[in-house]
């Protein structure tokens, strides 16, 4: 019983840092069509963001919510400025190729900004775990649970409850479903698609910064965390299908639920339970849950 | 025409052959691997062709110097020849067994379930504690049908086994391309609907590709850890899929000889960019790659088919539709 309580909790934890590091991908290549490598930099730029602005804070001798508040901040102002050099200094200049391609060029930024990373924060690993320690931990049963890590699961909620709400009751969320439905109708219908695919990919951009801060807390903010979160991400974002916000959420609610049973029972299969999954789930849906299937166009 | 080509790349290979023990030894095994991986490259080429990237080749790269390793250490098998058949075979098998389900995905899905398939086997090395989990272990010294060099002798007996080797996989792969099936990669990329209206089965064709592609990457996996004496889980992440899908797009799809030429430049820029700026190396690479993209969308090989073909007929050879541009409107 224990047990199990402890897979749903680990599980609901780890599927909540899933949602927010695979949301801003399925943004971005719902609307843009872009599978967009680069998101791995943005969560470590986001995760180094955060550890300087902790440390920052601790130094300074602030309150704790503050400091929280303005970790969130810094990472998210890294990724706007990111995500607009990038949109506007590069990736425009790809629309129109193949998406493979598009791919491989989001691949090369993001080799690029590892070295940055490197140059700017150094190669030693960083922590920023004093929030973490800040909100301290409550025991239910047998079971102690970190209030970080509820916050965390409570964060991913808000960011999945504000996208749902975004995307389907403002003026710019009712714009941005039209242009994922068919980019060239909209831009008949007198839609500024450029406008549209600049604000998407920052607002993808900050939820990638925001996925790292919110986690760098959690572990030793190195070189190679975006190399790892990235196929990670890429995983829930396919096993939910492409595109799909509804599919992040449920992706990771089963990565996530998986992974953390692995952990608890085999132990020996927990690295590789997350990509059986996704293959698992693409052999009987080729397309991912909750895309839908394609005309071929001869 | 074609009779001219073979010859030049024969002539090539020879020559490289020759140079090698007058050549400094970090050379030569820079070439070694090099050349190991560009049958790796050689493989993705065919693939790419019909407009297919895995990111997961790694996956038969691992495999086939996983094999190798495994019998030099439960068994007594030394000699090469019959380390790197196992090797491509072990290779070949699982190419086989995943083709059934990669050939029936296009583009990113494609991309993604190779990668996952990849990150399986790299899951499984990592956890696996009898195969070293993330040291790996060491690949027992081969010996050539009893000739068992060392040192400097076995460096460059290497280094002509694995030119050999890469000579046999060029002409093979040149002769596919002339076949039907390698013909049909570019109407697979361009319409594979109006292909299977011809009466084709593009599933097979692509299955076919996987394949042969999945041999040579096992071979060039099973050189690589003959050459480096050393595997370990690395082989089968991502990122070793990345670089490979790297060096395929700095060379460009247009000749066997891209391959081995791209993944020799490659080697030698990493190479030199890791002495001379240690830091920003892959600044550099990551800069290749993109303005290769941007204003060479065939690869460094199409600046030398540009110079022998004229313009005009290139036009005609190959119409290009105009590029959609989103936001035009």
């Amino acid at each position: 019983m224990l047990t199990a309580f402890a897979i749903l909790t680990d599980g609901l934890v780890y599927a909540a840092y899933l949602f927010l590091v695979a949301v801003g991908l399925t943004l971005i290549f719902g609307v843009m069509k872009i599978l967009n490598v680069t998101h791995g930099s943005f969560y470590a730029f986001g995760a180094y963001g955060a550890a300087t602005a902790v440390g920052i804070y601790v130094e300074r001798g602030l309150p704790d919510a503050a400091g929280f508040l303005f970790m969130i901040l810094v990472a998210m102002a890294i990724g706007l400025v990111l995500g607009v050099i990038l949109e506007r200094g590069i990736l425009r200049f790809a629309y129109g190729k193949d998406e493979v391609v598009i791919v491989l060029v989001t691949y090369a930024v993001f080799l690029m900004l590892e070295d940055v990373i490197a140059l700017i924060w150094g190669r030693e690993s960083h922590a920023a775990y004093p929030p973490m320690v800040a909100a301290g931990s409550i025991e239910i049963g047998d079971l102690v649970l970190s209030n970080y890590d509820i916050g965390l699961v409570a964060i991913a909620a808000v960011v999945a409850g504000l996208g749902y709400w975004a995307l389907k009751y403002t003026r710019y969320g009712r714009l941005l479903t039209v242009v994922i439905f068919d980019r060239e109708t909209a831009a008949a219908f007198g839609i500024n698609v450029t406008v549209v695919y600049t604000v998407t990919f920052i607002i993808g951009a900050m939820l990638g910064a925001l996925g790292g801060a919110v986690m760098a807390p959690k572990i030793s903010v190195t070189l190679g965390i975006g190399v790892e979160v990235i196929v990670l991400a890429f995983a829930v974002v396919v096993t939910g299908g492409l595109g799909s916000i509804e599919g992040a959420l449920i992706g990771s609610l089963i990565v996530g639920l998986c992974r953390a049973a692995a952990v608890h029972l085999v132990p020996q299969i927990e690295l590789f339970v997350i990509y059986a999954v996704m293959a698992l789930v693409l052999v009987f849906r080729p397309y991912g849950l909750f895309t839908q299937a394609q005309p071929r166009k001869i | 025409m074609a009779a001219r080509q073979k010859l030049i790349g024969a002539l090539a290979f020879l020559a490289l052959a020759v140079v090698a023990p007058f050549a400094p030894a970090w050379l030569v095994s820079l070439a070694t691997i090099a050349f190991a991986n560009g049958l790796v490259v050689l493989g993705l080429v065919i693939l790419w062709r019909a407009g297919l990237v895995p990111f997961g080749q790694a996956l038969f790269y691992a495999t086939g110097a996983y094999t190798i390793a495994l019998l030099g250490r439960y068994t007594g098998m030394r000699d090469v020849f019959v380390m790197v058949a196992a090797g491509a075979a072990a290779a070949g098998l699982v190419a086989f067994v995943t083709g059934f389900l990669l050939a029936r995905y296009r583009d990113i899905f494609f991309a993604m379930l190779s990668l996952a398939m990849s990150m399986i086997l790299y899951g499984v090395l990592v956890k696996t504690e009898t195969l070293g989990s993330t040291d790996g272990f060491h690949v027992a010294t081969g010996t050539f049908l009893g000739y068992a060099p060392q040192g400097t002798a076995h460096d460059l007996a290497l280094y002509w086994l694995v030119l050999a080797v890469c000579a046999l996989a060029a002409l093979a792969v040149a002769t596919y391309f002339d076949s039907v099936a390698g013909v049909l990669a570019a109407p697979v990329r361009d319409n594979e609907i109006r292909v299977e209206f011809l009466g084709i089965s593009v599933n097979r064709l692509i299955h076919l590709k996987l394949v042969i592609a999945g041999l040579l990457a096992g071979v060039g996996g099973a050189l690589a850890a003959l050459v480096v004496e050393h595997v370990d889980p690395n082989m089968a992440y991502w990122t070793t899929s990345g670089g490979f899908v790297f060096v395929t797009i700095l060379a460009g799809a247009g000749s066997v000889a891209a391959a081995f030429v791209g993944s020799l430049a490659f080697e030698l820029a990493r190479s030199i960019a890791v002495a001379v700026f240690p830091g920003e190396w892959q600044i550099a690479l990551g800069t290749a790659l993109l303005l290769t993209i941007l204003f060479l969308p065939e690869g460094l090989g199409s600046l030398v088919t540009r110079l022998r073909r004229p313009r005009v007929l290139d036009k005609v050879a190959s119409p290009k539709t105009a590029p959609e541009k989103p936001g035009a409107a």
